[in-house]
């Protein structure tokens, strides 16, 4: 017989590094220091979903409500109209469980609920396509009123709590497990309907949110070892998405390209479709999931399999400036 | 111990070797929920599932495993009784395999539906009790559901209307580990009185101790004996990790978990499994025999 103490606890997957979880755990026990009313609602994933860090910090404000992510998405709709401000926290797929939920009672009643999913796309990687979701934000982005918001790395994702709990209305906000690479430093600035120009470019521009962001900064190099000069946006704010800087892009570049660890049906991609197409059309390639499902293998190595690495991302770029 | 038992006993520890080989060399996967239901997926392969394999929509037998997470376990017994070769189950979580995290039917028909979202298993199970009876067809529509997902709401919603419908062809097992994801199910949302609940609800209920298959022949005869116009609820006591001591009644190894060598070296030990085999077991090929 093995004794319990030869035997030491299990690594939960994902647990360490610098992940966008972890800085949205992070990101409410700063706020709950500087608001009464903000509580934090769980379904039994808080060690998933970075809220266990809040868990311990506040746990009078701590609610849990176990395996049953409808009942929990309308409980939210029931605080807010009480006075308080909550942040309801699940993964990406079962977000998309509750949105006939989220829908009536907190966006048509207009409550301010922030929905912070985790595990968004193929960021749950092994767990295989029942678990990938990628049709949130197009779900969501879909109703009325609801704010639509997919940072790109920890210090965005900071901001963007922040910005979210500020926000007068209701936000859905993608987080993320896996450890990211950092794009920006303690300057950087965020506000919902807003996007920022990482890179210049004269050709094309690459358009991304969340972990696709990166990809594109090293889309941007492989199209410039090929004389294709590539300009960067990322639009974190999906819903609204920001206009303006479309528009600047569509008058400096040829082309567009979009890229999201989401379906290219409804999500960032329509986003700037539709803005692109209403103030100043241009050609645009949508990198995204088509019309299919995930299956289970690591993270990088789906986003290699569906095409939406930066490889995927620099070939969309070659075929938008020939149309 | 009957002999049959004995080899029933055999059969189990070489599937829970199996699955616990395969999370380790997956990276990822929760071992915790698949060793608490292996004795009840052993069970049923070996007595419902003998003569054929289950999930024809022609009829007779179905089954689903509500609580996906555990497909290790599935892929696991599924090997043992000639389903797929325990090579392929090794392929667990692997781009290509159909062996994904969480079984789908569409790669694995014999699996019965696909799962993952806890609590849609067992909208299926009624779905295909509601056909069968509809359809005159015999055989019983068998779901494995966990007791932390008997939290969401739609486990109520079918229990209801399954015994609305008078599914007398619906078996629902709970793998009743008291263990959910992060804690017990009493710290995060308590169940009981649970048996009550189910009675309430209009179903059978009987209870049986989930790793004694004495008892399963006994409480599994009873839920198939045809007599019953309501469905039949199994509460079956179980124990989350069972089988590797370090890991039996503890939250931390829910899931999702990266074994070490070490610890499936452990694990592997634990369930008596001679040098030799382990080493085969960590390089990634199953032992013969
Ligand atoms: C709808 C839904 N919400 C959340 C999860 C995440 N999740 C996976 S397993 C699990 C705990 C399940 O506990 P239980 O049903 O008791 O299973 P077991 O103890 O047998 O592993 C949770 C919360 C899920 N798979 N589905
Ligand atoms: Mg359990």
């Amino acid at each position: 017989m093995v004794e319990a103490t030869q035997t030491e606890a299990p690594t939960l997957i994902g647990k360490s590094g610098d992940s966008m979880r972890e800085a949205f755990g992070h990101a409410l026990v700063e706020l709950a220091g500087e608001r009464e009313d903000l509580v934090v609602l769980d379904a039994d994933i808080a060690g998933g979903t970075g809220v266990h860090n809040f868990r311990d910090a506040c746990p009078e404000r701590f609610f849990q409500f176990g395996i049953a992510e409808q009942n929990m998405m309308a409980v939210a709709g029931g605080m807010a109209s009480m006075g308080l401000r909550p942040v309801v926290t699940t993964f990406a797929v079962f977000c998309l469980r509750a949105v006939e939920q989220a829908r009536l009672s907190i966006a048509y009643s207009k409550r301010k609920v922030l929905i912070a999913a985790s595990h968004p796309g193929l960021d749950v990687g092994p767990d295989g396509g029942s678990a990938q979701c990628f049709e949130d934000m197009a779900a969501y982005r879909a109703i009325p009123g609801m704010t639509v918001l997919s940072p790109a790395d920890p210090v965005e994702m900071r901001l963007a709590t922040r910005a979210a709990i500020a926000h007068d209305g209701p936000v859905y906000m993608r987080t993320g497990r896996s450890p990211v690479r950092r794009l920006f430093d303690e300057t950087h600035q965020f506000a919902i309907g807003r996007g920022t120009q990482l890179r210049d470019g004269t050709d094309v521009t690459l358009v991304a949110c969340g972990v696709e962001v990166a990809r594109a900064l090293d889309a941007a190099e492989l199209l410039a070892a090929d004389g294709v000069s590539a300009r960067v946006v990322n639009m974190p704010s999906i819903e609204p998405v920001d206009h303006e800087l479309l528009a600047a892009c569509a008058r400096e570049t040829r082309a567009f390209v979009t890229a999201e660890d989401h379906s290219v049906r409804g999500g960032l991609g329509s986003a700037v479709a539709e803005s692109l197409a209403t103030h100043l059309p241009r050609p645009i390639q949508f990198v995204g999931m088509r019309d299919e499902f995930g299956t289970s293998a690591e993270p990088d190595e789906l986003a290699a399999h569906y095409g939406i690495d930066a490889h995927g991302i620099a070939a969309a770029a070659r075929l938008a400036l020939t149309r | 111990m009957s002999a049959t038992t004995t080899e029933t006993h055999e059969l189990a520890t070489r599937a829970r070797r199996l699955q616990l080989a395969a999370i380790y060399h997956a990276g990822s996967g929760h071992p915790g929920g698949s060793l608490s239901c292996t004795d009840l997926l052993v069970w049923l392969w070996q007595n419902a599932y003998r003569e054929a394999v289950p999930n024809d929509a022609a009829g007779g037998e179905q089954f689903i495993l509500s609580k996906g997470h555990a497909a290790p376990a599935l892929y696991a017994v599924g090997a043992e009784f000639g389903l797929m070769t325990r090579d392929e189950a090794l392929t667990l979580r692997k781009l290509g395999s159909p062996c994904q995290g969480h079984p789908h039917v569409v790669d694995l028909p014999w699996t019965g539906a696909s799962t993952g979202s806890l609590g849609q298993g067992f909208s299926v199970g009624v779905g295909k009790a509601l056909a069968m009876k509809h359809r005159k067809l015999a055989g019983f529509v068998t779901v494995i559901l966990g007791d932390g997902e008997l939290q969401e709401g739609e486990c109520w919603e079918a229990a209801m209307s399954a015994a609305h419908h008078k599914l007398g062809n619906l078996i629902a097992v709970v793998d009743y580990n008291k263990l959910q994801s992060d804690d017990w199910n009493s710290a995060i949302c308590g169940l009981e009185p649970l048996t009550d609940k189910w009675r309430s609800f209009g179903w059978r209920v009987l209870e049986v101790d989930g790793h004694d298959y004495d008892e399963l022949d006994r409480v599994f005869a009873e839920a198939r004996d045809g007599c019953s116009p309501a469905p039949t609820c199994i509460i079956a006591h179980t124990h989350k990790g069972q089988g590797v001591s370090f890991m039996e009644d503890s939250p931390l190894w829910h899931g999702s978990v990266c074994l070490t060598e070490e610890q499936l070296r452990d694990s592997l030990r634990d369930l008596g499994t001679p040098d030799d085999e382990i080493n085969s077991w960590l390089e990634g090929s199953a032992p013969r025999g």
